[in-house]
């Protein structure tokens, strides 16, 4: 029953919709396949039933990288602390027009 | 001090301080996970979690996934004897979501470690459990319109508040399934709807389905909640919102106007309206032969099984050929690229 070509041990893709012209593709969830053509038009099966999409990507999982979740900190607090990267942060120039 | 002793005193060292970097680990780990439920937020794949919440989940999840699949065959039987194209049409694109639901479940349970080709031998083995409605028999065609109104408004009412679950795979696949089964529900309910302002052979059809299916849709919720082991826990991890009697409460509330605009009645002689509560109060349900049914006793149990093996095993041949269809096609690629050089 359990044979090489058993769906399961193929790759796992990651699939990536744009719901419509100009935005960016967002990750809509994953699939198994044999190679990328089956993976495209398995994800356009599986993800894009009603119109959800313009255009779809698939990844390889393994080809991923990734951030460490536990160093989660480490890793994205030097954005804060930055207020003067806001342009909310610049409060001199409230109420002239169009700046 | 023997040498043997020399030799394994510093090893059993270096065994305790991985033992307590590991408990620190486990300990800050369980720290972050308990802030990020405590603050509703999402659980992601690669956080540290509880080995209980990730086994309860896979459970969980792969349980579902299940239930979609094996819940193709009462319908996937009536698509050649549906009564027109258009309802033959309808009844495939819901087949195909509910495996879609199926795939997009495994893929999620998958994000907890638990290998795909695992789950389908659980189920091929008849290890794993489903749903216990799908092992009920759609005798007639009313019976596709009951379980669409029926099973999939319950599966509905259990499904939204699970897009909020506390794990985010899980959450976001309930949110794709939930856009899809609101179509499942109508289209149930207007064949109801036909039939019941057809023929008064029709509408007893209609009656007699809405009869045999109210009382295992209800059932869909679980056990009552004094006789729910798993859903504190759950409800306590954020996985589950609701008790199974709020949902079933909420889903009895939702049919009588509904049964009402069908021209149809719900077989409980109990029903009625609860001024005092402001919800309908209902009669008890059978549930020792709920439980019987989630034993793998259901009229259908073990034939729904049977067919699933059967499909898997004479479907290979088509997973083979798409492993031979895409070796074939690298082969060509990589001739092609010989020959380009």
């Amino acid at each position: 029953m359990t044979s090489s070509a058993d769906s399961s041990s193929w790759p796992l893709w990651e699939v990536f919709i744009r719901s419509s012209r100009g935005l960016s593709h967002v990750h809509a969830g994953s699939l198994h396949a044999p190679d990328a053509t089956m993976a495209i038009r398995n994800a356009r099966d599986l993800y894009t039933r009603r119109n959800e999409g313009t255009s779809v990507w698939v990844v390889p999982a393994e080809a991923i990288m990734a951030s460490d979740p536990d160093s989660k900190g480490a890793y994205f607090e030097s954005a804060q602390g930055k207020s003067y990267r806001h342009a909310t942060y610049y409060t001199q120039s409230e109420g002239v027009k169009h700046l | 001090m023997s040498p043997e002793n020399h030799q394994h005193a510093p090893l059993h060292l270096a065994d305790e301080a991985d033992a307590a970097a590991a408990l620190a680990e486990a300990e800050a780990g369980q720290n972050r996970f308990d802030e990020i439920i405590a603050e509703d937020s999402r659980i992601e794949p690669r956080d540290w979690m509880p080995e209980s919440y990730r086994k309860s989940l896979v459970r969980q999840v792969s349980q579902h996934a299940h239930s979609e699949i094996i819940g193709m065959q009462p319908e996937g039987n009536w698509i050649s004897r549906a009564p027109s194209l258009k309802r033959k049409s309808i009844l495939m694109a819901k087949v195909q979501d509910e495996a879609g639901h199926g795939l997009y479940l495994y893929s999620a349970a998958e994000t907890l470690g638990r290998p795909r080709e695992e789950m389908y031998d659980q189920l091929y083995s008849g290890k794993a459990k489903y749903s216990s409605i799908f092992n009920y028999p759609a005798r007639t065609w009313a019976d596709i319109g009951a379980i669409g109104w029926l099973v999939d408004g319950a599966a509905i009412v259990n499904q939204v508040p699970l897009c909020r679950a506390s794990y985010g795979p899980y959450g976001r696949a309930m949110v794709r399934i939930c856009k899809e089964e609101s179509f499942h529900q109508r289209q149930g309910w207007e064949i109801l709807y036909s039939l019941s302002h057809g023929t008064e052979a029709q509408h007893q059809m209609a009656q007699d389905a809405v009869n045999r299916f109210y009382g295992p849709a209800l059932q869909m919720f679980g056990p009552p909640d004094g006789d729910s082991p798993n859903s504190q826990q759950s409800m306590a991890w954020k996985i589950k919102r609701f008790t199974n009697d709020e949902l079933r409460q909420r889903f009895v509330d939702m049919l009588v106007p509904q049964v009402e605009a069908l021209g149809l009645t719900l077989p409980d002689p109990e029903l009625k309206w609860n001024e005092e509560r402001g919800h309908y109060d209902f009669g008890d349900l059978d549930w020792d032969e709920f439980f019987a049914v989630i034993k793998g006793n259901g009229p259908l149990s073990r034939q729904r099984l049977e067919h699933y093996r059967k499909a898997r095993d004479e479907g290979a041949w088509v997973r083979e050929a798409a492993v031979a269809y895409a070796n074939r096609q690298s082969q060509e690629q990589d001739q092609a690229a010989l020959i380009g050089a």
